[in-house]
């Protein structure tokens, strides 16, 4: 069998280029699931479902930890001295300016409801320590204050806020 | 180095046997009859030896899987038996941590002896490259087996580590997510770290195939850096290169033995012996010792996504070497100049290695980040314009004349 070199496109070009499209686009389909199983599986996500959290038992200036989607959330019962703190600061002067007022929910400025992660690389910070009265992380020593935003270190956020609502004056949903 | 296999099994079976399959040709051609520079010194030893550690690490791997068991409630738990319950447990996992670290000793050793004699130049770039290759595979094996055992250390180096993607724009979050397989490290994450630390030994393993088949194909450097021109510069594999190998591994063996069973903990680091605990952060979190430069070089960056573009880099710079260095000089050995800078080279990677576990204070991070500029101006700066400036001094005529004129 001898073969001819054409410069033309031909009918068996087609059928080669059509072919090697149809392979490619079955191996990249083939790839789908191979890379969705590593995403959350679904009683993951049903675990992630939301939390009711009661208020109530959160003394003046404590900080709880609670769990939500596997990540901890501070909760902030915050003192009038900690909410001036947070208010007073020049906004304009944070490395993410955020004024106090977009991180609590309006009409409930007491309560301050973070996730507990480091923006940085995912430590814990810990809580009432450093120079903002916040938190600090122990890893790399970023500082965040009263109204979880970062003050000091290399963190490039402030802490996240978890999708909640106020139930009543004394319950949340988080999620 | 070429040509036909001169191997002849005078045995009739092993006659019959190579005529279908001739390994026995291939062994010997590769590691029997294989010419090797007669200049070899020490330093040429620790390919052997990592090929030696490899084979370590898979062997004690494979018993320890056979009793540990990947899931968050149990493996921490399933360790500890290890080491109290199973026969010989505590030397087989003793063996396996500390083999990781003497297998990074091995090959850092390794890869400064490249460097200083330039191995990677012309005609071995790919073989610098697969290097390159394997070196990354070990660090990913070395860092999901270390997440395994499940204590403190391993939890929140699994965390720190998986959030180096979170700095990439856009889409950082969805893919730590993607890796974790859950909202926050997990049982996912450990299951999927068992699978791939399993795996990525047999894919070293192939890798060190082609990285072997490169050498056998450009021949071995040496210390004059020029390619053996003669049978006088020439020794055969076995017994000259053998025996040196086996002698080297006996040393490096006594210096594993002696970490294994004087010091099996002192590599280590003590909060990794208290279950893994998500709610809480240990006070201070630094890596195994052999990510400790690279962790410097992280930390010296006031910006996340800089500072996680600066960890990358500085080992992927790592595969352009063979075009940074543009002397064509290969041997550290007839170049003045380059000496300097590779000591320094080397002062400052084991200044980084200790500058990183100490707290991103004050003064340290003014050397981090001094030792970091340092650190990519020898392959930015240095290596590129040594090239050109440097005055090298003359070469020997050939191998066998530098031996003879070093003896007279």
């Amino acid at each position: 069998m001898t073969t001819v070199s054409s410069a033309e496109h031909s009918r068996r070009d087609f059928l080669y280029i059509a072919t090697g499209a149809v392979g490619a686009v079955g191996a990249a389909a083939a790839l789908v699931p191979l890379i969705a199983q590593m995403n959350p599986d679904a009683s993951t996500i049903a675990a992630g479902a939301p939390v009711e959290i009661d208020l109530a038992p959160i003394a003046d200036g404590q900080i709880v930890k609670v769990f939500w989607r596997s990540k901890p959330i501070f909760i902030f019962h915050r003192t009038k001295k900690e909410i001036e703190e947070a208010q007073k600061v020049d906004v304009a002067s944070l490395p993410d300016p955020e004024p106090d007022s977009e991180r609590v929910k309006q009409g409930h400025d007491q309560w301050l409801v973070v996730i507990g992660i480091c923006t940085h690389l995912g430590c814990i910070p810990l809580a009432h320590q450093g120079e903002y009265d916040g938190w600090f992380c122990p890893c790399h020593g970023s500082q965040y204050d009263t109204a979880g935003r970062i003050r000091k270190g290399p963190a490039p956020k402030n802490l996240f806020l978890p999708p909640y609502a106020f139930l009543s004056d004394t319950k949340i949903r988080i999620g | 180095m070429s040509g036909p296999s001169t191997y002849q099994p005078t045995n009739r079976a092993m006659q019959w046997f190579e005529k279908r399959l001739p390994i026995g040709g291939l062994i010997h051609s590769s590691f029997v009859a294989y010419p090797t520079p007669r200049n070899l010194n020490y330093w040429w030893t620790f390919g052997g030896i990592l090929s030696f550690m490899l084979g370590v690490q898979i062997i004690t791997g494979i018993v320890l899987a056979m009793h540990y068991t990947p899931h968050v409630d149990v493996a921490f738990k399933s360790v500890e038996m290890i080491m109290r319950d199973v026969n010989y447990g505590w030397l087989l996992r003793y063996l396996h941590a500390n083999g990781a670290a003497m297998f990074f000793l091995a090959v850092y050793i390794h890869m400064f002896r490249g460097v200083y004699y330039g191995s990677y130049k012309e005609p071995r770039e790919v073989l610098w490259i697969l290097g390159v290759i394997i070196y990354l595979l070990m660090m990913a094996t070395g860092f999901m087996g270390y997440v395994l055992v499940w204590g403190q250390m391993s939890f929140w180096a699994a965390t720190v580590i998986t959030n180096l993607f979170s700095a990439i724009p856009g889409v950082g979050d969805t893919i730590v997510t993607w890796l974790w397989g859950g909202y926050a490290v997990g049982n996912p994450t450990l299951n999927r770290f068992y699978s791939l630390h399993y795996l990525l030994p047999f894919v070293i393993a192939g890798v060190v195939v082609l990285h072997v088949w490169a050498l056998h194909v450009a021949g071995q450097n040496n210390p004059t850096g020029i390619d053996p021109k003669s049978d006088k510069d020439i020794v055969p594999f076995t017994p000259y290169a053998t025996m040196k190998d086996a002698f080297g591994m006996s040393c490096f063996l006594i210096l594993f033995a002696w970490f294994v069973f004087y010091i099996p903990n002192y590599l280590g680091h003590a909060d990794n012996y208290i279950p893994a605990n998500p709610a809480v952060t240990p006070p201070e979190i630094v890596p195994e010792w052999y990510y400790l430069p690279f962790y410097a070089i992280l930390r010296s960056i006031p910006n996340k996504l800089l500072g996680v573009c600066a960890l990358f880099g500085s080992i992927g710079i790592l595969a352009f070497l063979p075009w940074l260095d543009t002397s064509r000089v290969k041997s550290g050995r007839y170049r003045p100049l380059f000496r300097q800078f590779f000591w320094l080279f080397v002062v400052a990677c084991v200044g980084l290695g200790w500058l990183g576990t100490k707290q991103p204070e004050g003064i340290y991070v003014i050397l981090a980040r001094i030792l970091t500029f340092y650190y990519f101006a020898f392959f930015l700066i240095v290596l590129p314009l040594l090239g050109i400036f440097e005055k090298t001094k003359p070469l020997p005529n050939s191998i066998s004349e530098s031996v003879l004129d070093a003896k007279a």
